[in-house]
C-alpha cells in the first residue's frame, strides 16, 4: 500500500502560533516521508525542548518529546541499542546550541546514523522572546532590551567543526527544495545535520524576508546544485558566508557509522567463564 | 597470641608505597585463606592521589582481610598483624592496630631519608614508642635481593619481587600454604619465566625465612568455616554490578545498555563490564552524566534493558532525565555509588548521604522505587530485583551502592544461571495499540511493532489516552497514580537478626549492615537484649516495618549520614528514632556500635 503524505498526520492538532514556518516544515517532512515511503512503525523523531519541540505529535510515527537540549543523547541510545530503526532529531537553535549545545558536537563526531533539524528561528519562541545563540549582535529582545552583545554562533560551522559527515541548510518557504533536502540527508549513512531558516512571525517575524519568497531567488542567496561537491576547506568557506548565503548540501564525507563500529565484535565470551572469573574455588 | 594457637578470627593488613604491589599480596592472601576455607571479607585502602610521591604519607597503599573459621560480615577493625613496608605505611596505619598486634616492618627503608619523608623525628624501632606491639623487624628488601639473585634481574626488577617476600612471611605465619600463590604467579607471568620463578622465589625465600626465626612465634590457624557447597570467587561490588548486567544481558532477552560518564567511585564498574564482549551487551561512555542517562532512556524507549551508573555529583546531574523517566514511564536502573559529599567531597571515601536525594531529588513529585546494597556480592541481587521493578512497575529504580562496598570484597557462591529470576523484558512489550493501563502499569509500546506508533513525552498526559493533558483533575489523578504505582512495588521483608522482642533494635540499610551484623551477634553472646534489622527496600519501606519496629523498646537507627533514615521513619511512622550517625568517611567500627548500646542499655 503506497502511502501519501496525509498518511504521516497524526490525528493531533496542530498548534503552532498562524504563520509559524513550522507548518512548513512539517509539511515539508510528510512529503519526504511519502517519498521514501518509509514504514510509520520503523520511524522515532526525538525532540527536545521549545516551538520545535513539539513537531512529533503531528506524525503518526514513533515520538519522544524530551527534556531541554538532550535530544541527541537519547537518539544515541536508541541507535545503539536499535541500530535498525530510523531515527529523527528534531531541536532548535536554544535547544541545540544553547543548553544541549556539547550533545549536538559529540553525536555530531560520533557520526550516529540519524538525521538532525535544526529549526534556526534566532530566538526563543515558546518562553516568549529572548535573544539566541544564534542571535545577531545588537538584536533586541526581552531580555536584551538594548540589543545583545554576544557574537552569534554558525551552525554549519559548528557542524562541520564537530566533524558531521553531512551538512546542509534549507528555508522553510521553500518547502520542494527543503523536502528534497530531507530525502537527500535521510539516505546519508552517519550524521546528517540540516539548518533550516525558519520564520518566528511572533517574536522575530521576517528575519529571513531577504532570501526568496514564492520561489523566487536574489542576490542575497544561492542553491548549491546537486552536483556541486566540496572538500572541508571549501564547505567551511560556504558555511561561513552570507554573500550569498547558500542553501543546499555544503559538505558530504562517508566515514564509519558510529552504532555499526560499537557492534562489531570477534568473538564473544562465555558467561559462566565470566562468573567464574579466575580465581574460583569449589567447596 | 600464643604459639599454635587457633585463632577465631584475624584482621591483617598490607601496606606499603603505592609501587610495592601491596594490592596484589592482599588479594593473593585472601584468595589463599578463601580456598582453604576460612571466611574472608577484604577492603582496599587506595592513595588519592595517582602518583604520589614514593615513601610520602600521601602516597601509602593499604589492603585489610579480616578471615575466620566462622561467619563475618564486614573487613574487621582493629587490626591483628599490620604488615608496614616503609615508615610512612607504618605512620599511616599504626593508630588501627589493636595493642599487642604483631608488626611485621621491613627495616631497610626505615632510614634518615624516608623517617623525614614520613615525619618521623626518630627511628620509630627504636624511640620505645613500638613498645605495645610485638615488632618483627626484619631487612625484607636485602633478603629479597639475595633470594632473586641468581635470576639475573636488574635491581629495580630484583627489588620488586619483595612484596612475594613478604607475602610469603604472611603465609607462614597463619599456616597456609604456597601453591595457590605459585599458580597464579604462573598464570600471570607464564610459566617458567624469569619473573614467574623469581617471585615465586622470593615467596619461597620469605616462607622459609619465617619458619627459621618463627616469626611472631607462629604459626597461628584458624579452621575452616563451613560454606554451602559449589564454586565460590571473590568479589568486589562493582564486579558485582557489572556481572549481573552481563548475566541480564544473556537472559531478559533484551539487550541490555550500560551508560554511565567516568566518577570515583563507580568508573570500575564501566571498566569491568566493558571487558565484557558478549552479543547483548552495549556500554558506552558518554559525553557527560546527562547524556549518560539520557541515551539510557533512549534504549529504554526502544524496548531495551537500561542501566546507568554514577556517583554523588553525577547523581544531582542526573535528576532531570530522571524525573523524566518518571513522567515518560519508562523502566531503568539508576546505580548510585555513594560517596561523601557534598560537591566533590571526599571521592574515595564512604558515606550514605544520597539517601534523601534518590527519594526525593527531583523537581514535582516524582517517587521512584529505592534499594540498596548491602555487601560486595548482594550488587549482584539487588541488580537482578531492580530491573524486575523497573520493567514490571514500567519505572525508573534507583539502586543505592557505596565506595566501601565498591571496592570492598567477599566470596561469592557463583549463581546456577538456571535457577536465576531474570525478567523476560520483551514479554512486557505492548502488542497492540490498547491504551488502557493493566491495573497502574501503562503499556510499552516499542518502535518497530506496527499499530503501536505512540507520541510520548515529558508533558503531563491523559491517564488513558496518553495525549498531553492540561486536565486539573487528570494531573491530580496521574500524580496519586505515579505514587501508587511505585508503592505497588513488593518488598523484602524486613531482615530480622536476633529476638522478635528486645530492649533495643538497630536498624540498618546498606553497608553497615556487615558491621552491625557482627557486633550485635557478639551482643547477644555476652547476653545484651538486643536485635539487627536490616531493609533493602527504601522506597516503598518493607511492608512490615512499622509493626517490626513497635515490638522493640527502642530503635536506633545506624547510617552513615546525619539520619535520614531515622528522619524518614519518624515523619512516615511516628515511630521515635535513636541515631547512631558518622559521616567521616570512614565505616563503622565495631566498637562504635557496642560503644552505643552500651551507653543506651547499661
Amino acid at each position: 500500500m503506497t502511502l501519501n503524505a496525509n498518511d504521516y498526520a497524526s490525528s493531533e492538532s496542530v498548534r503552532w502560533c498562524p504563520g509559524c514556518g513550522d507548518y512548513a516544515v512539517l509539511k515539508s517532512m510528510q512529503k519526504a516521508l511519502a517519498t521514501m515511503q518509509l514504514k510509520k512503525s520503523d520511524c522515532v523523531f526525538v525532540s527536545g525542548i521549545g516551538c520545535a519541540g513539539r513537531f512529533p505529535y503531528y506524525l503518526d510515527t514513533f515520538g519522544f518529546h524530551t527534556v531541554h537540549g538532550r535530544a541527541p543523547t537519547i537518539a544515541t541510545g536508541l541507535k545503539l541499542t536499535r541500530p535498525e530503526l530510523n531515527v529523527w532529531v528534531i531541536t532548535g537553535d536554544g535547544d541545540g546550541l544553547s543548553i544541549g549545545a556539547s550533545h549536538l558536537m559529540h553525536i555530531m563526531r560520533r557520526n550516529v546514523n540519524v538525521t538532525i533539524l535544526l529549526f534556526n528561528n534566532q530566538v526563543y519562541g515558546l518562553t516568549k522572546g529572548q535573544y539566541s545563540p544564534t542571535s545577531p549582535i545588537g538584536q533586541r529582545s526581552k531580555s536584551t532590551p538594548y540589543g545583545s552583545i554576544d557574537k552569534p554562533l554558525k551552525p554549519l560551522s559548528v557542524a562541520l567543526a564537530a566533524g558531521c559527515s553531512f551538512v546542509a541548510r534549507g528555508l522553510d518557504r521553500n518547502t520542494k527544495h527543503l523536502s528534497d533536502l530531507l530525502v537527500s540527508a535521510n539516505a546519508h549513512n552517519g550524521t546528517a545535520f540540516i539548518e533550516i531558516y525558519q520564520n518566528c512571525p511572533v517574536f522575530n517575524d521576517g528575519v529571513f524576508s531577504q532570501f526568496e519568497h514564492k520561489g523566487e531567488s536574489n542576490e542575497n542567496m544561492r542553491y548549491i546544485q546537486s552536483d556541486e561537491t566540496f572538500d572541508y576547506y571549501e564547505a567551511m568557506k560556504i558555511a561561513d558566508s552570507t554573500e550569498p548565503t547558500a542553501f543546499g548540501i555544503v559538505y558530504r564525507d562517508e566515514r564509519p557509522v558510529y552504532e555499526e563500529v560499537a557492534r562489531e565484535a570477534g568473538s564473544y565470551d562465555d558467561l559462566n567463564k565470566l562468573l567464574r572469573g579466575n580465581q574460583a574455588w569449589q567447596v | 597470641m600464643k604459639k599454635n594457637q587457633e585463632c577465631s578470627r584475624l584482621v591483617i593488613r598490607f601496606a606499603g608505597d603505592s609501587g610495592d604491589g601491596i594490592q596484589i599480596i592482599g588479594q593473593q592472601f585472601a584468595s589463599v585463606a578463601a580456598n582453604f576455607g576460612n571466611d574472608v571479607k577484604t577492603y582496599p585502602d587506595y592513595p588519592a592521589e595517582i602518583r604520589a610521591p614514593s615513601g610520602t604519607l600521601a602516597g601509602v597503599s593499604g589492603f585489610q582481610i579480616h578471615f575466620a573459621g566462622e561467619a563475618i560480615y564486614s573487613p574487621g577493625d582493629e587490626v591483628d598483624v599490620l604488615v608496614a613496608m616503609n615508615p610512612a605505611a607504618l605512620k599511616v596505619h599504626l593508630t588501627d592496630v589493636r595493642p599487642g598486634g604483631t608488626l611485621i616492618i621491613n627495616s631497610d627503608t626505615f632510614r634518615d631519608k624516608e623517617f623525614k619523608k614520613a615525619d618521623f623525628t626518630d627511628n620509630p624501632l627504636e624511640d620505645g614508642s613500638l613498645d605495645k606491639y610485638n615488632v618483627e623487624s626484619h631487612a625484607l628488601t636485602t633478603q629479597t635481593l639475595a633470594a632473586v639473585e641468581s635470576f639475573g634481574l636488574g635491581q629495580k626488577q630484583a627489588k620488586q619481587c619483595k612484596n612475594f617476600y613478604a607475602l610469603g612471611i604472611a603465609l607462614w605465619m597463619f599456616d597456609k600454604t604456597l601453591v595457590g600463590v605459585e599458580q597464579w604467579l604462573a598464570d600471570k607471568f607464564g610459566d617458567d619465566s624469569i619473573l614467574c620463578n623469581a617471585n615465586r622465589a622470593a615467596l619461597q625465600a620469605g616462607f622459609n625465612f619465617a619458619e627459621t626465626v618463627e616469626c611472631a612465634a607462629g604459626p597461628y590457624f584458624v579452621a575452616s568455616t563451613k560454606q554451602a557447597p559449589g564454586s565460590y570467587r571473590h568479589i568486589t561490588g562493582n564486579e558485582a554490578f557489572a556481572l549481573a548486567c552481563a548475566t541480564l544481558s544473556e537472559k531478559s532477552a533484551a539487550k541490555v545498555f550500560v551508560a554511565a560518564y567516568p566518577i570515583t567511585p563507580a568508573s570500575t564498574l564501566l571498566h569491568t563490564a566493558s571487558q565484557y564482549r558478549l552479543p547483548n551487551l552495549i556500554t558506552w561512555q558518554a559525553e557527560d552524566e546527562m547524556a549518560a542517562i539520557g541515551a539510557a532512556i533512549g534504549a529504554a524507549f526502544g524496548g531495551q534493558l537500561a542501566i546507568t551508573v554514577t556517583s554523588g555529583p553525577g547523581f544531582s546531574l542526573k535528576s532531570e532525565l530522571l524525573g523524566f523517566a518518571v513522567m515518560a514511564e519508562l523502566p531503568l536502573v539508576v546505580i548510585n555509588v555513594q560517596r561523601a559529599g557534598p560537591s566533590t567531597g571526599m571521592p574515595t571515601k564512604v558515606e550514605q548521604s544520597d539517601l534523601n536525594m534518590a527519594l526525593n531529588g527531583r523537581h514535582g513529585d516524582a517517587p521512584v522505587p529505592v534499594l540498596a546494597a548491602k555487601s560486595p556480592s548482594d550488587c549482584f541481587a539487588v541488580l537482578l530485583a531492580a530491573s524486575r521493578i523497573a520493567v514490571k512497575h514500567m519505572t525508573p529504580v534507583v539502586v543505592l551502592s557505596d565506595a566501601s562496598i565498591a571496592l570492598g570484597a567477599e566470596p561469592w557462591l557463583i549463581p546456577d544461571l538456571d535457577s536465576l529470576d531474570v525478567i523476560d523484558v520483551p514479554s512486557h512489550y505492548a502488542k497492540k495499540k490498547e491504551l488502557k493501563r493493566t491495573n497502574l502499569t501503562p503499556p510499552w509500546f516499542v518502535p518497530g511493532t506496527e499499530g503501536c506508533e505512540i507520541r510520548l513525552g515529558g508533558l503531563e498526559k491523559d491517564r488513558d489516552t496518553g495525549s498531553v493533558s492540561y486536565d486539573p483533575s487528570n494531573h491530580a489523578e496521574m500524580s496519586t497514580l505515579r505514587r501508587a504505582k511505585v508503592n505497588e512495588v513488593v518488598t523484602a521483608p524486613i531482615d530480622v537478626f536476633g529476638a522478635k522482642q528486645a530492649k533495643l533494635a538497630i536498624l540498618t540499610w546498606g553497608s553497615p549492615f556487615g558491621v552491625v551484623r557482627e557486633a550485635v551477634t557478639e551482643m547477644i553472646n555476652d547476653g545484651v537484649s538486643v536485635s539487627h534489622l536490616h531493609c533493602q527496600h527504601l522506597n516503598p519501606l518493607p511492608a512490615d516495618i512499622k509493626q517490626t519496629l513497635d515490638s522493640y523498646e527502642q530503635v536506633l537507627v545506624a547510617e552513615l549520614n546525619e539520619g535520614q533514615l531515622a528522619h524518614l521513619i519518624q515523619a512516615q511512622w511516628l515511630t521515635p528514632c535513636l541515631r547512631l550517625n558518622k559521616v567521616s568517611g570512614k565505616p563503622f567500627l565495631k566498637r562504635n556500635i557496642i560503644d552505643k548500646v552500651r551507653e543506651l542499655i547499661a
